[in-house]
């Protein structure tokens, strides 16, 4: 029994279990609020989940651990600060959309009630043929690299970021908030979302709890949660949607392909469509996946910001239990759960146990001692 | 014959356009040639060693060594020991060395199991083993140094009593190696002034007519990496050398002639570790500052970036690759920031296009060679069918 | 001492017999070779030649399953060797039907790989012989010489990848000879990639050698070749020694019966040709001229499936120019050695290798290259590369069965078509225990993954797949290969009751003559990428083998003599 579980989770992921396990248990001891942690950690979970969300496609499809997730992110990038760019605009279309079409729930005081959440479908909705176009040339390029794809991809995205770079510098964007006051132009490192859609989903339907149990006289549980509900329910909508996805005919050839190309080819699926089909949803669920990572963080990270976000999603899915080859939904929850976990759990705990911050450290080692471990795993032949 | 012309361009696109740029940016630049030939060789000095140490994995046909970034660390713990023991000039770098070789020689052969347990995709793996270590590396350096490796000297700790600091200044050993022999080269009308200034200290001096301003050249330094090019050089000639060619192009005809195919991939890993060890130490005692938790990194990247604008592939890389791409890599590096900033009126621009310039370069041989590898396979076999036509 | 030497001989084996997995492949195998000897080994594929080898030179493969029955003596001293390195070492040296050669390498670099001459140097005896340089010239002389000794010319410096195939066969016996100590060389097909002046050179080279007292075992399947060249015949066949005869005894007539034949033969164990509305000359209608009388007949029936000039990339399976015709309901059979292109002619015609030539299904012209094309003329195939190209190893029985028609055709899905369809797991997995049951598929049930099950229980969800495309053609490569008696029965008795059941058109390729001829109605034998020629199952075991051995020529000649 405990062998077989031993077996099929596998000892990093035990361990791991096991350390983040230990951690909540020290957290009361050494006054770290149990309670916070749960809720940083459920929080910073709905964050980063549709980034690792991404990498699903691409494993099923045979194309590997995504390190080209940056690609998507710039897309995701180019919709976000395209939609603060145009704001005024797009909301001036719509409404002149409403006069003509006669849509009479489309009001000035529709727009400006729902503003912010306007920006943030925007934004996405932008991003996504970014996403896409960069998504399906990404894809033809890994086609005709087969076998490097994971090697080639890490540098196509450290390339295509620090292209952007310059991009960014000067591109013609002329709204103030998002432009460097002195020179004028180019847009500066971080841009804040605050008054667009920051906390947009953090704070729908948010389940907001805050009290004080007084358990004895000396001994008071401060418990003060606030659940990201509508965080949650968007990352389950995307996870339905691949989950639903990988379940239809496309679906299906997808895994194939990935499973086992010359199966599906003999079986009349053209492969490498499959293949690019995957890179292009991954890029786009990596675009939309920054995106939702903005409103809970506040900021738009532009230049050298997602030059290493494809690591800890990479290192989440594998701690959840995938492969190099095989991914699900599961693997997914439980591995950014654990991931997330220990990034909050560990500087809190250790800071209040040796009074320092090794948190850096232990994220090194946890996330690319996984990918390590996938990478010289026995793949059978 | 187009296919030809094709192979052609595709080995030689890359230093083509890095020469192209740099025709381009040097002109816009406004240095002016003294002023780029010091440079030049100051940094050819620095890294060349470092590049160098890249060649053997190759040539045993594990591809770039991402990895490489383990001996640099090895080489950096040596130096901060030597700052902390305050062994200075050169005997400083031996110790250094010597600290650092068995660091580096137990890291190779950790690095070489795992990469024959990642066969055919030893590269994704030395690179993220690279990241993996640097987690052990800060682990050692930001918390073990100090409480467990005792480190008395206060100038290299942190605060707070334990871990090194960010910077750490090498000036025990700075450019110790680069003038151990001085070397001057002048013209003809600046001699008088030159030896005017430095009345004090001997040079070698070398007088060219046609000549203007002073240039310094690093002799001792560009004697110890002659010495590895003919290591290099003979290596290739040994029967080692020979297996590891063999085993580079098939593992299983090597094994089946007994081989020990994978003892000698972990053998190539080692040496590279190694003279990754000493490559670092060299580079650091030009530098004269150890930033320590970047330094290794940028040290990897750059070698490899340098090598493949020589020219240089996955499985192929000569000395030459070596040269000519530390020595267009550099040019770009100098020019880059300045004829950003006299085009389009900001450094930045160049500081970013220069980076980009180094991933993007890797990322083109990366893809070039897999391309070119798949479509030789596509090649052979149809020549394969065409011959049993016949 | 003396005495000695003159009694014992260089190798003798002695009851050497090998099992593996409960599967018997070598059975009481007893021979020996004297200095000098050249012996000839005749073997169908699956024999159990390869084994024989195997087990002479310590493969792992050997140790790893068990090891061996037997004792095998050199110079009468009893060894046991448990890797090819010791075999080497004691003097046998094997040249195998793939190169091993390093492509990058020049002649002499090959031929010395891991032997080659060093300069003695300080370095060397401080930190070992790695560390020494190579004796460039030295190394030359030696390759030299040995190239000389085979009688070829070729460039000591030429490198290998550029060098024409039979050129890399010499470079391969050249390594062999270079051995000092070679005493026994085994020769796997050595002449089958050269060409007639080319084979020439190398038996006059091998019979020098033989003189210097070099014992030569030669694997060859041309007969007349093994015949002229060979001292001694050793056949195998089903792992046993069927005859260990001086070659000049044996007629070549005699060998092919031998090597393919049984003893018993019952007339009414072969299928017979299917009646068809052909003449005669059905047999070989690849020979008949398109405009001949018989050709006119021919439109009145389209025949199923109709091959002209087919030639298929595969890789050593290459098919140069293959036509043949293949009746609605005909069990049509394709044999041969391996290596001859039998199997790239399933996999030429199901798009998944690079052919060309025309193929026309029921009369239509089926476009070449694309597997979609074949399967959506209801021709469904199964590979004989089962875990390679057949079998989702990681995925559960049900997709594994029911993958194919739910991409071809569309079954097993929920929703409305082209717009959003999901797969309907309780169809996949009901379809999936129908078959589960029918073919007796051994598995804990649908979800299990194929990689977990058995060899038989895999190539019947093979089969399964195969069937659940209800096709009207279906191309089986080797269906047999590697499967247990029991199974290997139930698989064919599938098959030949599909047939009788559906009336669907079978094509089984495959290296077991017995098999073909026990469930076809007519045998194609492949030979050298081409039909040798096409025969009734109940033609003489022989015929068969004339055929296989490239002696149809020689076959002609004979019956009209007769």
């Amino acid at each position: 029994m405990i062998k077989n579980f031993i077996a099929k989770a596998g000892w990093p992921r035990i361990i791991i279990g096991l350390f983040l396990l230990a951690l909540f248990i020290t957290a009361p001891f050494v006054g770290v609020n149990f309670f916070t942690s749960l809720n940083n950690t459920i929080v910073r979970f709905g964050m980063n989940s549709v980034l690792v969300l991404a990498m699903i496609p691409m494993i099923q499809a045979g194309c590997g651990l995504n390190f080209g997730l940056p690609l998507g992110i710039i897309a995701g990038l180019l919709g976000a600060t395209l939609s603060i760019e145009f704001n005024e605009k797009i909301l001036e279309l719509l409404l002149q959309c409403a006069t003509q079409y006669k849509i009479s729930w489309l009001t000035e005081e529709f727009l400006t009630l729902h503003r912010e959440a306007i920006g943030f479908a925007s934004a996405i909705i932008i991003a996504i043929p970014f996403a896409a176009v960069l998504g399906w040339l990404y894809g033809k390029l890994l086609n005709r690299v087969k076998g490097d794809e994971m090697m080639i991809a890490t540098y196509v995205g450290f390339s295509s970021v620090s292209f952007m770079c310059i991009a960014w510098l000067l591109l013609p964007y002329k709204h103030p908030t998002m432009i460097w006051g002195y020179a004028g132009h180019g847009l500066r490192t971080t841009i804040s979302v605050d008054g667009y859609w920051l906390h947009i989903l953090n704070d729908w339907l948010a389940i907001n709890f805050k009290e004080d149990i007084v358990l004895s006289d000396s001994l008071t549980l401060n418990v003060n949660l606030s659940i990201p509900t509508g965080m949650l329910i968007f990352f389950a909508a995307m996870a339905l949607f691949v989950w639903l996805f990988m379940r239809t005919k496309t679906g299906t050839a997808m895994t194939a392909a990935g499973s086992n190309p010359e199966f599906a080819r003999a079986s009349g699926v053209n492969v490498d469509k499959m293949r690019t089909i995957s890179v292009v949803m991954s890029t786009i669920l990596g675009a939309v996946g920054i995106i939702v990572y903005q409103q809970s963080f506040g900021f738009i990270q532009l230049y050298m910001g997602p030059f290493y976000m494809a690591l800890p999603a990479v290192a989440s899915i594998l701690l959840g239990g995938a492969s190099v080859n095989k991914a699900t939904i599961l693997n997914v929850i439980v591995g950014t759960f654990l991931f997330q976990g220990i990034l909050t759990m560990t500087p809190s705990v250790f800071n209040s146990l040796f009074q320092t911050d090794m948190s850096e450290v232990i994220r090194l080692i946890v996330s690319n001692g996984m990918i390590l471990y996938a990478l010289t795993r026995k793949v059978r032949a | 014959m187009i296919r030809k012309f094709f192979d052609i361009v595709a080995a030689n696109a890359v230093p083509a356009v890095f020469i192209i740029i740099s025709a381009f940016a040097i002109p816009l630049s406004g240095f002016s040639t003294g002023y780029l030939i010091q440079e030049l060789l100051t940094r050819i000095g620095r890294n060349a060693f470092l590049i160098l140490s890249l060649l053997i994995p190759i040539m045993a046909g594990m591809g770039l060594n991402f990895g490489m970034v383990l001996g640099a660390m090895a080489g950096q713990i040596g130096l901060l020991l030597i700052c902390d023991w305050k062994i200075a000039g050169i005997p400083g770098m031996l110790s250094a060395c010597l600290i650092g070789t068995p660091i580096a020689i137990i890291l190779g052969i950790f690095c070489g199991h795992i990469l024959n347990r990642a066969k055919g995709r030893e590269m994704v793996t030395s690179y993220i083993l690279g990241f993996f270590m640097n987690g052990i590396y800060q682990l050692v350096v930001l918390y073990l140094m100090g409480p467990v490796i005792p480190i008395t000297n206060p100038s290299l700790l942190l605060s707070r009593g334990y871990g090194v600091r960010n910077a750490v200044s090498l000036s025990g050993i700075r450019a110790q190696l680069d003038n151990l022999i001085p070397t001057v080269i002048t013209g003809t009308e600046g001699t008088q002034q030159f030896l005017n200034i430095n009345a004090d200290s001997s040079f070698f001096l070398i007088q060219l007519p046609f000549f203007e301003g002073t240039i310094k050249i690093p002799l001792a330094t560009f004697i110890v990496i002659a010495l590895f090019c003919v290591f290099i050089i003979w290596f290739r000639k040994t029967k080692l050398g020979q297996d590891m060619r063999a085993v580079a192009q098939s593992q299983s005809v090597a094994d089946s002639a007994g081989i020990a195919v994978n003892r000698t991939r972990i053998i190539a890993i080692v040496i590279s570790t190694v003279l990754a060890c000493y490559g670092q130490i060299i580079y650091l005692q030009n530098m004269g500052t150890l930033n320590t938790y970047n330094s290794h990194d940028q040290a990897g990247m750059f070698s490899i970036a340098a090598l493949l604008i020589g020219g240089a592939s996955v499985s192929h890389a000569s000395i030459a690759n070596v040269f000519v791409g530390v020595i267009l890599f550099h040019l770009m590096f100098i020019v880059a920031p300045m004829a950003g900033k006299n085009l389009i009126g900001e450094a930045q621009i160049g500081e970013y296009f220069r980076v980009f310039v180094s991933y993007g370069v890797i990322a083109l041989a990366l893809v070039l060679h897999a391309w070119k590898r798949n479509r030789e396979q596509e090649a052979n076999r149809r020549t394969l069918r065409e011959a049993l036509k016949k | 001492m003396s005495e000695n030497v003159i009694n014992t001989s260089l190798l003798r084996l002695e009851h050497i017999g090998k099992e593996f997995y409960g599967n018997r492949v070598l059975n009481d195998i007893s021979f020996s070779i004297e200095a000098g000897e050249i012996l000839g080994l005749i073997g169908e594929n699956g024999a159990g030649k390869s084994t024989l080898l195997n087990i002479l030179f310590g493969m792992p493969v050997i140790n790893s399953t068990g090891g061996h029955e037997g004792r095998i003596y050199i110079d009468g001293q009893p060894v046991n060797f448990t890797s090819p390195q010791q075999a080497l070492a004691a003097g046998i040296g094997m040249v195998h039907q793939e190169f091993s050669l390093i492509p990058g390498f020049t002649a002499t670099e090959n031929i010395l790989l891991n032997r080659e001459v060093l300069n003695g140097s300080l370095l060397r005896y401080l930190f070992g012989k790695r560390l020494a340089t190579l004796d460039r010239e030295a190394m030359r002389q030696r390759a030299m010489k040995a190239i000389n000794t085979l009688g070829v010319h070729i460039s000591t410096d030429m490198v290998v990848s550029e060098m024409p195939v039979g050129y890399k066969q010499f470079i391969e016996i050249a390594r062999e000879i270079d051995r000092k100590h070679t005493r026994l060389l085994f020769l796997d097909e050595p002449t089958a990639v050269l060409t007639e002046t080319e084979a020439e050179i190398l038996i006059t080279a091998l019979k020098k050698l033989a003189r210097e007292g070099i014992a030569i075992v030669f694997i060859s399947h041309r007969l007349e070749e093994i015949k002229a060249f060979c001292n001694r015949i050793i056949i195998l066949r089903d792992g046993n020694l069927i005859t260990d005869q001086p070659a000049n005894e044996l007629s070549t007539k005699r060998i092919a019966s031998l090597m393919v034949g049984r003893n018993n033969e019952q007339k009414d164990f072969y299928a017979e040709p299917i009646k068809l509305d052909k003449s005669e000359d059905k047999d070989e209608p690849d020979t008949s001229a398109p405009d001949s009388p018989d050709a006119k007949k021919k439109k009145k029936k389209k025949p199923a499936l109709k091959v002209e000039n087919l030639w298929v990339d595969m890789p050593g399976e290459t098919v140069l120019d293959v036509s043949f015709e293949v009746m609605r309901g005909e069990i049509f059979g394709i044999g041969g050695l391996a290596g001859q292109g039998k199997l790239g002619i399933p996999n030429g015609i199901m798009g998944l290798y690079p052919a060309g030539g025309k193929v026309r299904v029921f009369g239509k012209k089926l476009h070449l290259n694309k597997p979609r094309n074949a399967l959506n003329r209801e021709m469904a195939f199964v590979s004989e590369d089962r875990r390679g190209v057949g079998l989702l190893l990681d995925e559960p029985l049900d997709w594994n069965i029911t993958f194919t028609a739910m991409q071809m055709q569309g079954k097993f899905l929920l929703g409305i078509p082209h717009i959003f369809q999901i797969r309907n797991e309780i169809a996949m997995a009901s379809e999936a225990r129908k078959y589960i049951k029918a073919l007796d598929i051994k598995c804990t049930g649908p979800s299990q993954k194929a990689g977990e099950l058995s060899g038989g229980n895999q190539q019947k969800v093979c089969l399964a797949r195969a069937f659940a495309l209800e096709p009207n053609i279906l191309l089986i490569c080797e269906p047999t290969r590697g499967i247990d008696i029991g199974a290997k029965n139930l698989v064919l008795d599938t098959l030949r009751q599909y047939n009788k059941e559906h009336n669907t058109t079978i094509i089984i390729t495959s290296s077991e003559l017995e098999e073909l001829r026990s469930i076809c109605n007519r045998v194609a034998i492949v030979g050298g990428g081409k039909i040798a020629g096409v025969l009734p199952a109940s033609a003489p075991a022989e015929d068969f083998g004339l055929l296989m051995m490239g002696q149809m020529r020689q076959q002609e000649n004979e019956n009209e003599e007769a």
